[in-house]
């Protein structure tokens, strides 16, 4: 990768980064409404569960359709320990290393069987784990809540009404005009322990590990024969990947305060990450921030477009109902198939290899 | 113990597999006449998800192609059917078995033609461009099942869909205290005239023994001379026909219908190839058949464990036979 590193497209793409990552850092305080704060905490976390699922698909090319169902563990793991015990730091970190120790058992039972044959098996594999779970989470009500999802409390500290900074008169400080409440509490928690996973995932890429999983990715029979354990690796980046995901899944849950099949485990949020993965460009950790980024704000803000697009154009048969706001999933397939047709590399890929001298 | 497997083997091996799975079920059922109930309605199901994985299974094995999008036309075969029957209402409502067959039929007719052509479409549009790149295939393909679905959500609305039957397949046959659903016997006839006509194609026509040594060894077919691809095209065309096909039996089946039908039954669908082996007929059949009764003996002794039994049942099988039971594929 070293001669990418003069190329302006990697460039840009790591400016782009740093621009990212200052708008969310600031983002309570430049985007001063609830929607734009619940985006950014949404675009925090997706980017960890992206990130996650690249290190799989991108890096060492296993496709595995069960991504969700390790964010459902940790989500519900979280969600059900904060209902049971009531809201407390003690239930948070239960739930978390509970979700954890789930997705680990799973993931390795899920690897050592089946990654041992053809990718496709694992996938199929994978699919088919993935939606008994969705079903058993839905029929399991009594711990679940069943379709209607769990509703608990956070620990105190980020509760709205909580105040960080108090002035004389016992009213909350604001800065810039941002209250110092615990909403804002909440956002940095997640903002950090965001960064702090992405981090983490970021160095695993750049060690002598994922260098062996890019091998193994490029060419499984020749990395066996230099005298790596493929399946040992496989199942472990599996196992790692899994875990990223179940800790994303517990922060989302103690942010989002609601944990359901709808936030948590449906198959709409696989075909979410796998959009975010293949637009971002798989093999980047970069493609993960800007896929993530993308999405998110498609997904909060293009839909609004959709609306108006499908008003305008009522005079006209079917197009309207293929430009409604609930129709978006159909342009963004027909754009992730062009794209793996025609930019395989996605957004980051791309723009990284522009300009590089080989 | 060497004895014991060598009569087993004699005997038909793993396809004995079902009738020890009945066997089982009927010293646990207790009651003759549920079991019989149980096993019709478990063979019934299980021939109509042999029709919808049959081609899944035969395009993986002749082309090394997975095809993620398969329960489109599942599900497209299912809302052709029944559109075709909702429009036909007047002759199902007529006294006429004739008219109400000729319905019938021509709402199946309507749905195989469209898997044709969605299968030809599909095959040159979608997946002739990535042939042998598995990860771009798998993406590809979920991208079409995507937005598939969203067309089938356009075009036909979210809400449930009903679908009208002949009234000569409703109601049941009552023999003594057993009573069988007349439609489970039909599903049941028209899976088995698919399965012996897909045998009598594989096995005693030149197309079949093309596509049977394609599966084995594409490149010396190819090699010798016989353009595979065309071959391909049609085995896909076929595999797409007999899915949509499937999904008009099991729209019949289930009476009403969602979009979400494809997607629930995609997964049964890989358990089942996943379980047989991929690229053989036979062993598709016999996950089938295997799934399908599972499937409805577990709902009737432990119905909360119905859903994990399929994917039990796989991890188990995977275990003992990690290619499935009777792979095609080596």
């Amino acid at each position: 990768m070293t001669q990418l590193k003069d190329s302006y497209g990697a460039l840009a793409v790591k400016t782009s980064m740093l621009f990212i990552a200052g708008l969310l850092l600031f983002a309570p305080f430049l985007f001063q409404d609830v929607r734009a704060l619940e985006v950014a905490a949404r675009i925090c976390i997706f980017i960890v569960l992206v990130a996650s699922y690249d290190l799989l698909i991108g890096y060492t090319g296993i496709v595995s359709f069960a991504h969700t169902m390790f964010f459902g563990f940790g989500s519900y793991g979280v969600a059900i320990s904060l209902k049971q015990m009531g809201p407390g730091w003690d239930a948070v970190a239960l739930g978390t290393f509970a979700g954890v120790v789930v997705s680990l058992v799973i993931a390795t039972v899920i690897g050592l069987i089946s990654l041992r044959v053809k990718a496709i098996f694992f996938a199929m594999i994978t699919l088919a784990a993935a939606s008994v779970v969705l079903v058993l989470a839905s029929q399991l009500s009594q711990l679940t809540g069943g379709e209607d999802g769990i509703t608990y409390r956070a620990p105190d500290l980020f509760k709205t009404a909580n105040k960080l900074m108090v002035d004389d008169n016992g009213k909350v400080v604001r800065w810039f005009g941002v209250k110092l409440n615990g909403k804002l509490a909440g956002y940095y928690f997640v903002f950090f322990t965001s960064l702090a996973l992405f981090l983490v995932m970021l160095r695993i890429t750049v060690s002598p590990l994922g260098t062996v999983l890019k091998a193994i990715r490029e060419n499984e029979s020749r990395a066996e024969a230099i005298g790596y354990r493929v399946v040992a690796y496989r199942t472990f980046v599996f196992c790692l990947s899994a875990v990223a995901a179940s800790l994303a899944g517990s922060i989302y849950a103690v942010w989002l305060k609601y944990t359901g099949p709808d936030t948590a485990l449906s198959f709409a949020i696989m075909i979410d990450i796998l959009l975010m993965v293949v637009i971002g460009g798989m093999g980047t950790m970069w493609g993960a921030v800007i896929g993530a980024v993308l999405m998110v704000i498609a997904q909060y803000y293009l839909r609004d477009l959709m609306g108006a697009a499908s008003e305008a154009t009522a005079s006209i048969p079917l197009l309207p109902e293929l430009l409604a706001p609930d129709r978006w999933l159909f342009w963004l397939g027909i754009i992730f198939i062009l794209l793996v047709y025609f930019f395989p590399r996605g957004i980051a890929g791309t723009l990284m290899t522009k300009g590089a001298r080989t | 113990m060497n004895k014991l497997a060598e009569t087993i083997g004699r005997l038909g091996g793993v396809n004995l597999l079902p009738v020890a799975l009945a066997a089982i079920a009927f010293v646990l059922i207790g009651a003759p006449s549920s079991w019989v109930t149980l096993t019709v309605a478990g063979l019934s199901m299980g021939m109509m998800v042999f029709l919808m994985a049959s081609g899944l299974s035969l395009v993986f094995g002749l082309m090394d192609v997975m095809n993620f999008g398969h329960s489109a036309f599942i599900s497209f075969g299912a809302f052709v059917a029944a559109s075709v029957l909702a429009a036909l209402g007047g002759w199902l409502d007529s006294d006429s078995v004739l008219l109400a067959t000729a319905a019938l039929g021509l709402a199946l007719l309507a749905a195989i033609s469209f898997g044709l052509a969605a299968g030809l479409f599909f095959e040159t549009v979608i997946i002739r461009p990535v042939y042998r790149d598995h990860l771009r295939q798998i993406l590809i393909t979920m991208g079409a099942l995507i937005v598939s679905e969203q067309v089938i959500l356009a075009v036909w609305g979210g809400t449930p869909f009903t679908v009208p039957r002949p009234s000569f397949l409703d109601g049941a046959w009552i023999i003594g205290d057993v009573s069988i659903e007349i439609y489970r016997v039909f599903a049941f006839g028209i899976g088995a005239v698919v399965f012996s006509g897909l045998l009598l194609l594989l096995n005693r026509t030149r197309v079949g023994l093309l596509i049977r040594a394609g599966v084995e060894n594409r490149e010396m077919v190819e090699s010798l001379g016989f353009k595979i691809n065309r071959l391909f095209i049609g085995v896909f065309m076929l595999g797409s026909a007999l899915a949509a096909l499937g999904g008009a039996m099991w729209a019949g089946y289930e009476t009403i219908i969602t979009p979400a039908l494809g997607g629930e039954m995609m997964i049964v669908v890989f358990i089942v190839v996943i379980i047989g082996g991929l690229g053989s007929i036979e062993g598709t059949l016999l996950g089938a058949i295997i799934v399908g009764l599972t499937a409805n003996y577990v709902g009737y002794l432990a119905p909360k464990m119905a859903l994990a039994s399929n994917m039990i049942l796989m991890m188990a099988i995977l275990m003992w036979r990690p290619s499935g039971l009777r792979p095609a594929v080596k």
